[in-house]
């Protein structure tokens, strides 16, 4: 159970973004991809679910080769990768609870009680309780990321990807959302992939760090690795220095 | 001189590169709905909504405009047609004219805005915020989710919306030629029987299936290919209705070279 990222490249017109990432995240494992807005991050964890094409690489999900699979096969994929973006991108026509429902109504096999016990199940494990007949325009923020949350793991997938989990929240909000994320990782056991630009709750979350620099990892090491590194970018990075940082 | 040719060479260039890859993202996108029409648990339950949405709740604004414009045509045939040709093909015209032309076309381009605009930037702002992108990694197909549902409801909602508003457009002229002109029930309906052919209702049908066609499928191009924030949604909504009413004239002038 891994996602193994080789030789990934992707531009977009003449702007390369990604040049040869490599990454590898493990079970139970919580890999964070840090680097600058605009570095690519995004794009990263869209090419796992398929949602981008690579111009060169692979991307294997439990040894499956993403690009390859055909449209059944990609399907299937998606249901393991429960996916929580960046603006939470819940569906705004519909209430919380439909949102956390629509992965369970797809992936059928439940009865409409089944789907509504285990909605309220999500909602519960993600502190939102009672919430579930809200629409997401009245949601706060933190709430919003939570019941993106609940609809990622609605279907108890193998693996979740973060796409920058607590950009926008205050510090006491990052840290609740952070705690959630290590619950879902010792709870139910997901590996999960983060990537981020807070180095504060990449170092509460991850087991191993990657800097995404120039496309490429510039630099993986646990949290420890990371804190102790003596490579300008590095320090650059997690100190906020832009002189280190860009030389 | 000629760098001002390389420029305009290179623009024509651009433009034309443009052209065709807009045509292959159209052909993609019908080719994608073509194939998407196999899974009807996945559009199927949003049928019904989108039928309502798009066909039930336009039918106020068709009836309307429709309504007035019955009204309008059978004063204009009057005072055109006085003291030359028998007032009773006031009902000849304000028919005709409602089953042909005026009913089928008027109703499109006031649903391009209506319709297309609204199905352009509701998926646009799906599309930017990454809504589209949620319904795929949640293993739905998106194109069998909101386009399918949305072009069927269209081709199968609009021809009805237009036969209303073409019974509308000729009651009302019917109306306006008892109480404004000097004309009798049965010398309207004289008018009406004389010229009329079954297969005039076919032309407006099938004339009304391809708008209904056209503003849905370019709604659902555009809003898929939303890019850019607010200000995107904003021009892709723009473009859908300008596309739209361009296309529905082209085909306009098309069934009428072909088929009549």
């Amino acid at each position: 159970m891994s996602i193994r990222i080789r030789g990934l490249r992707k531009s977009f017109g003449e702007t390369a973004v990604l040049r040869g990432f490599d990454l590898d995240a493990e079970a139970r494992e919580t890999a964070a991809v840090v680097g600058p807005s605009g570095a690519g991050k995004s794009v990263l964890l869209k090419h796992v679910v398929g949602l981008v094409r690579p111009d060169a690489g692979t991307v294997e999900v439990d040894g499956a080769a993403v690009h390859q699979l055909d449209g059944r096969a990609l399907a299937e994929l998606r249901r393991k990768v429960g996916y929580v973006f960046q603006f939470a991108a819940l569906f705004d026509s519909m209430t919380v609870a439909e949102n956390v429902a629509m992965g369970l109504r797809r992936a059928g096999g439940r009865r409409p009680g089944e789907i509504r016990d285990r909605v309220a199940e999500c909602l519960s494990l993600v502190g939102l309780d009672g919430l579930g007949d809200r629409r997401p325009a009245d949601l706060s923020g933190g709430q919003r990321k939570r019941a993106g949350l609940a609809r990622a793991i609605a279907t108890s997938p193998k693996y979740l990807l973060y796409d920058e989990p607590t950009t926008g929240l205050d510090p006491v909000t990052t840290t609740s959302i952070d705690r959630l994320m290590l619950r879902m990782r010792d709870e139910l056991g997901v590996a999960a992939l983060v990537v981020t630009h807070d180095m504060t709750s990449a170092f509460r979350v991850a087991d191993r760090i990657t800097l995404l620099h120039e496309g490429r990892a510039w630099f993986t090491g646990t949290p420890d690795e990371v804190a102790a590194a003596e490579d300008p970018v590095v320090r650059g990075f997690v100190e906020g220095d832009p002189a280190l940082y860009y030389g | 001189m000629v760098e001002r040719v390389a420029d305009t060479l290179a623009a024509v260039g651009r433009a034309a590169t443009n052209g065709l890859a807009a045509v292959g993202r159209v052909s993609r996108l019908g080719l994608a709905a073509c194939r998407s029409l196999g899974r009807a648990a996945t559009w199927g339950p949003q049928l019904s909504a989108q039928m309502a949405r798009v066909g039930v709740a336009s039918v106020p604004i068709a009836l309307f405009i429709a309504t007035f414009t019955g009204i309008v045509m059978s004063l204009q045939a009057s005072y055109t047609l006085t003291g030359a040709i028998p007032l009773y093909f006031v009902g000849v015209l304000v028919s005709k004219t409602m089953i042909l032309e005026l009913g089928p076309v008027l109703t499109a381009l006031t649903l391009a805005g209506r319709v297309g605009a609204n199905i352009s930037a509701e998926l646009g702002t799906m599309r930017v915020t990454e809504q589209v992108d949620a319904l795929e990694t949640l293993a739905y197909d998106p194109v069998a989710y909101l386009v399918v549902p949305r072009v069927l409801a269209g081709t199968l909602m609009f021809p009805v919306v237009v036969l209303l508003a073409v019974t509308a457009g000729i009651l009302s002229g019917w109306g306006a030629a008892l109480q404004l002109l000097d004309m009798s029930s049965a010398e309207f309906v004289k008018g009406l029987r004389l010229f009329f052919e079954p297969w005039d209702v076919w032309f407006c049908v099938i004339k009304s299936v391809s708008f209904g066609l056209v503003v849905t499928g370019v709604g659902c191009y555009c809003g898929m290919n939303a890019k850019g924030g607010a200000e995107g949604v904003g021009r892709c909504a723009t473009r859908a209705v300008v596309a739209a009413s361009m296309i529905i004239l082209f085909l306009d002038a098309a069934w009428a070279a072909t088929l009549l």
